[in-house]
């Protein structure tokens, strides 16, 4: 099997779906001719034209109004955000009109669509390069969220939001761009949205996460099993829909739950799972539910040092699985 | 025909209206739907249409009169009748109690109930001076006492946000996690036999599931065991041993401290039950067809002991050392035979209960007893214990008192016998009740006067008796 | 500095020529269009007057009036319907034109009273919100100006299938100060998208006048700046208002987007939680009025011979009768199913 890094799997699964459906086009800055800013569309714009890779002006809220009429039409638009801090701007056509566009229209014009949200940090990327910004649209039904942190993740889970007739946000974790290879089968493969995945097996503890600091969880899990703590680690995959049924079984396996994200603490994704489990699953709990996320700072600062105070990193991890296994 | 016109309710608990301008005079003709008049109220000036066509005969209220919707504003002449007007919404007045006019409003303020609120897309001033007294609201709260530096201190901690595990459990007591109470709960479980080893000496889920898989512990039991207490060994020819289960430790273990702590007495009366056996063999089939369980003899008897419970309550009490400790609640206790032994789920506040529900509440216990589905809830917080013996066939019994509680008493069996009425011979249905007592609590006067009740209110059910 | 008086442009100096309209029919447009079209106009102001009585009786919560926009409205929408393929996205004002667009009077009456058979979005949005594929019209929101993006995509795709659709957008004064509305022209025009912007300029944004709204009077010189063609239109002369939306649908749909600036006067507040004797100068509306479009189209056809004034008062009638039926069915029917309220958030 081919071993690739993720942006390779994204671009490999824009291409396919491109080949699959003539109505799927990419519209953003910079995907044309420069093939993206992160490389994601290299190439696609000599095999489809200009006209299915759309250079865009700058102007983020048009990028998603447009792709929205697109969509309304019937064709299957991929726009790019270049940047998840720059979301905003189009966060009244995507929170405020495709989310709420097939319900406000009882079912008659869904809206199928994906927007491609580079996002995260570690990249020394300071406030404006580096957000995280998946809650906002986790928080909003109507949207569907998905948050891959392997190759074979990404592609699968890609090649599935593009046949999705709803409109998905596809964030994709920019360390691991480059940094996280894996194998990825030849042809083609789908993987459904809302299903979690556990990555590793384990006894005594549950570890939920997503996105790069997964692969810290898989990591610290290695590491503790050395220590005689065994770490189920769940890999949410997709946060809207999110897979409860995965998340619950495991608990209720292990009795103790660490729920780990680089996104800010405060009524992150973390705080519904938490909720969840101790809604749902509160007799087999052995020990309280513990979040290891990112401090309430509008993101990593630009010095080093800060933004690794600011970052969960295995270590980080390591910690927090032997307090919770010492309870 | 003549038609009153009444001013329209707009809604939103708009309460009254001033008249602003008659757009029609009398002996003009009016089109349904036409507007007859400017009405002005607190949310937009309106006009008023005509729900009828005709011709206007009078004006009922004069321009600047000011009137509660619903009150007549003119007279008309027409075919058609008015649709019918919807009721008023009842305005809802807060409720004052002896609240004075001049009670202060506070920072808390409070929700005005007669005015309409803002439209969709916007709403005009908010109403003049409310006409409603402000409902009494505690003292403000000191709000220049909120240290505001205090939350600049969180943007300081700018270090990884590892929620704290707050719960660290503590010594005094022991604070089990819901999977230790649960498997505690299945299993049957003395929990002060196991050892936390989790932190400050914590009682984990792993510790639970050690101990239940090593089987029952010889460690030394909380009183003296009458039982030699030698080592295991093998059975030999002349002899086999049968292995405890932990609920058959559990309860030698509580019948043995019952019986050594509490000096047991006894009482029994018989009961005629012949009125109660005729009511019950009428209306079991309907019951059981409506509310889908059986309706045994039980929930009466329940009925009659809770009721007289209430009169003789040092009957559902309990031995405090230097004083009696008597219950405010009524837990009865009904011993079910469980596949594993005895156990005594409990029906909590059964005195609130009819004899219907008290039926439901039997075969839902009993139903969960035999299914090993009882929680720790329903064992817990007995005050009184009854014991179906008759069940099984007994006459007469001497029961254990479930410690710690001041009486047990059994049913026996219900039997056809011929007794001795008004001077005659004649057959009877005869129940035995038999009460075990605290001795320490009451004497023989409060605890045969408790009998007595439950006799006399059995002996009294029959036809009238009310089951709901 | 001193704060000066914002100047109000004004369409009065027309008033003098007021009821006057082009005589002479454009070609594609006969007797029997018009006389269509004026008996459409008379059914929606008669909608449009009973709608705000309904709201003044508490039975309908909110509504935004159409009154003194008909003829840009429905000169546009002929010139559409007279074209066959084309695709509208309205705003929140446009009544006249999405009523006539196929709508019933009773279906118009349950939307407003958001009752169950509301054809716009099962009574979940405000009324005539949501969408009427089958007439061929998309208005997701009321978030100014939010659907000119959406129809720069829709007719993007429209040109990307090989469709010859046009789409028509709609939007005020206000709705033009919008970051999205330049970002929607700007990327129209690089693209030679096939669309119209349709700006329905009545001079105030709720209250806010055009010269707080923007320094320059015409709304139609901002399309050249990103390189297409921009008219004003006689917003209150259907006939005039058809023939400029004729031409920019030619246009649009062979080389590219077109701006109209349709100018109109709107007779009533921004909407029923609105009160504008707060800020109209009096008499402003009174002398507005003398413009009507329905008083316009009806001398141009008694003009014509094509109807006298008893078919005129006929017509209006006739309306009334139709609006009093579906006032009277829409009380009558139920509110929508409580059960379905958790239906369709996605699509399957």
């Amino acid at each position: 099997m081919a071993v690739m890094t993720v942006i390779e799997a994204v671009r490999d699964a824009i291409r396919e779906e491109m080949q699959r459906d003539s109505r799927v086009f990419v519209l953003g800055e910079d995907v044309g001719q420069r093939g993206g800013v992160f490389l994601a569309t290299q190439g696609l714009i000599d095999e489809f034209g200009p006209s299915r890779v759309l250079d865009t002006p700058l102007a983020e809220s048009s990028i998603m109004g447009i792709a929205l009429g697109a969509a309304m039409r019937g064709l299957r638009p991929i726009p790019e955000v270049e940047f998840a801090d720059f979301v905003w701007p189009t966060v009244n056509q995507l929170i405020g009109e495709a989310a709420r566009t097939c319900y406000g229209t009882n079912g008659a014009v869904p809206v199928p669509l994906v927007v491609r949200i580079p996002y995260g940090g570690g990249i020394r990327g300071g406030l404006f390069h580096s957000q995280n910004v998946e809650t906002h649209f986790f928080h909003t039904p109507g949207l569907k969220v998905v948050a891959p942190a392997t190759p074979f993740d990404a592609k699968g889970l890609l090649k599935s939001a593009v046949r999705d007739n709803n409109p998905v946000v596809f964030l994709e974790h920019k360390k691991t761009y480059r940094l996280v290879r894996g194998e990825v089968p030849e042809g083609d493969y789908t993987i459904p949205l809302g299903v979690a995945d556990v990555k590793r097996q384990g006894t005594d503890i549950t570890i939920v996460s997503y996105g790069l600091t997964l692969h810290y969880c898989l990591e610290a899990a290695e590491q503790v099993s050395g220590e005689s703590v065994s770490v189920e680690v769940v890999d949410l995959r997709t946060l809207t829909p999110l897979d409860t049924e995965t998340v619950l079984e495991s608990v209720k396996k292990t009795g103790k739950l660490l729920i780990v994200h680089e996104d800010n603490i405060t009524g992150g994704v973390g705080a519904e799972i938490a909720a969840l489990v101790a809604e749902q699953a509160f007799e087999y709990l052995d020990g309280p539910i513990s979040r290891l996320c990112g401090p309430d700072i509008p993101t990593m600062p630009f010095a080093l040092n800060l933004e690794e105070a600011y970052m969960p990193d295995t270590e980080k991890v390591v910690q927090a699985l032997r307090k919770l296994a010492a309870y | 025909m003549s038609v009153v016109i009444e001013l329209p309710h707009v809604g939103e608990s708009v309460v009254e209206g001033t008249i602003g301008k008659w757009l029609k005079k009398p002996g003009d003709m009016v089109q349904r739907y036409e507007p007859l008049v400017e009405v002005v109220t607190d949310k937009v000036t309106l006009e008023v249409p005509s729900p009828v066509t005709g011709s206007l005969i009078r004006v009922l209220a004069e321009e600047g009169e000011t009137i509660p919707m619903g009150a007549p504003i003119a007279e008309m002449e027409s075919d058609e009748a008015p649709p019918p007007t919807p009721p008023a919404p009842t305005p809802e007045l807060v409720s004052l109690g002896s609240q004075s006019s001049e009670a202060p409003v506070g920072t808390t303020g409070y929700l005005v109930k007669n005015t309409a609120p803002v439209g969709p897309t916007g709403g005009g001033p908010p109403p003049e001076a409310d006409t409603e007294v402000p409902p009494q609201v505690a003292p403000a709260v000191d709000v220049a006492t909120v240290d505001v530096t205090a939350v600049a201190q969180v943007v300081k901690e700018a270090t990884q946000a590892v929620a704290e595990v707050t719960a660290s459990p503590t010594d005094s007591g022991v604070r089990l996690s819901p999977a230790v109470r649960r498997l505690v709960q299945e299993n049957g479980i003395d929990i002060g036999l196991v050892q936390g080893t989790g932190m400050g000496g914590r009682i984990t889920r792993d510790d639970v599931l050690k101990f239940i898989e090593s089987g029952p512990k010889t460690g030394a039991p909380v009183i003296p065991a009458a039982a030699p207490a030698g080592p295991a060994t093998d059975a030999g020819q002349d002899e086999e041993h049968i292995a405890l289960t932990p609920i058959r430790r559990m309860i030698a273990d509580a019948m043995v401290r019952s019986v050594t702590e509490i000096p047991h007495a006894w009482s029994t009366v018989e009961v005629d039950v012949t009125g109660l056996v005729a009511l019950r063999s009428r209306i079991r089939g309907d019951f059981q067809q409506r509310e889908g369980v059986e309706l045994t003899y039980l929930p009466f008897v329940i009925k009659s002991v809770v009721e007289s419970l209430k009169e003789h309550r040092t009957l559902n009490a309990s031995w405090g050392g230097d004083k009696i400790i008597i219950k405010n609640r009524i837990n009865l206790g009904i011993a079910v035979a469980a596949p594993d032994g005895l156990v005594v789920p409990v029906i909590h506040d059964a005195d609130r209960m009819s004899i219907a529900g008290l039926a439901r509440s039997l075969n839902d216990i009993a139903q969960r007893a035999r299914q090993k589905k009882l929680t720790l809830l329903d064992v817990q917080g007995g005050t009184f214990t009854l014991n179906n013996t008759g069940a099984l066939g007994s006459s007469v019994s001497q029961p254990i008192i479930n410690y710690p509680q001041a009486g047990i008493m059994t049913t026996e069996a219900i039997v056809k016998r011929p007794v001795v009425r008004d001077d005659a011979i004649a057959i009877r249905s005869m129940m035995n009740l038999c009460l075990s007592f605290d001795h320490r609590i009451n004497d023989g006067a409060e605890s045969s006067g408790f009998l007595q009740a439950v006799k006399g209110r059995l002996e009294a059910m029959g036809p009238d008796t009310a089951i709901y | 500095m001193a704060q000066t008086k914002p100047k109000s442009r004004s369409n009065l100096a027309k008033a003098k020529d007021a009821g006057k309209a082009s005589s002479a029919l454009p070609s594609s447009l006969n007797s029997e269009d018009l006389i269509d079209i004026f008996t459409r106009m008379v059914l929606a102001r008669t909608t449009d007057e009973r709608i705000w009585a309904l709201n003044r009786q508490g039975k309908v919560p909110i509504a935004a009036s159409s009154q003194g926009h008909e003829a840009a409205q429905l000169g546009s929408l002929l010139a559409a319907e007279k074209d066959g393929d084309c695709f509208l996205f309205p705003y929140y004002r446009d009544l006249a034109l999405k009523m006539s667009a196929g709508l019933t009077p009773t279906e118009v009456m349950l939307s407003f009273m958001g009752k169950a058979g509301e054809p716009y979005s099962a009574a979940r949005q405000f009324p005539l919100q949501g969408a009427d594929l089958p007439n061929k019209i998309i208005q997701i929101s009321n978030v100014v100006s939010a659907g000119l993006t959406q129809a720069t995509g829709y007719a993007l795709g429209c040109k990307m299938l090989g469709e010859g659709t046009v789409c028509l957008v709609y939007f005020g004064d206000g709705g033009s100060s919008q970051g999205e509305t330049h970002e929607a022209m700007n990327f129209a025009s690089i693209h030679d998208v096939p669309i119209i912007f349709i700006c329905e300029n009545n001079r105030y944004a709720i209250s806010v006048p055009q010269a707080q709204q923007m320094a320059i009077d015409d709304i139609s010189s901002r399309s050249a700046a990103y390189g297409f063609p921009g008219f004003v239109v006689d917003g209150m002369d259907l006939i005039q208002c058809y023939e400029a939306t004729h031409e920019a649908i030619n246009h649009a749909r062979t080389q590219g987007p077109v701006l109209l600036e349709m100018r109109v006067e709107r007779f009533m507040p921004h909407t029923t939680d609105d009160d504008d004797r707060r800020y109209r100068p009096a008499n402003e509306v009174e002398e507005a009025r003398k413009l009507d479009p329905i008083i316009t189209l009806a001398n141009v056809l008694i003009e014509q011979g094509a109807l006298d004034q008893e078919q005129v008062d006929g017509i209006k009638a006739q309306a009334q009768q139709a609006i009093n039926e579906a006032t009277d069915a829409a009380e009558a029917a139920e509110l929508p199913d409580v059960s379905t309220i958790n239906d369709n958030v996605y699509a399957t």
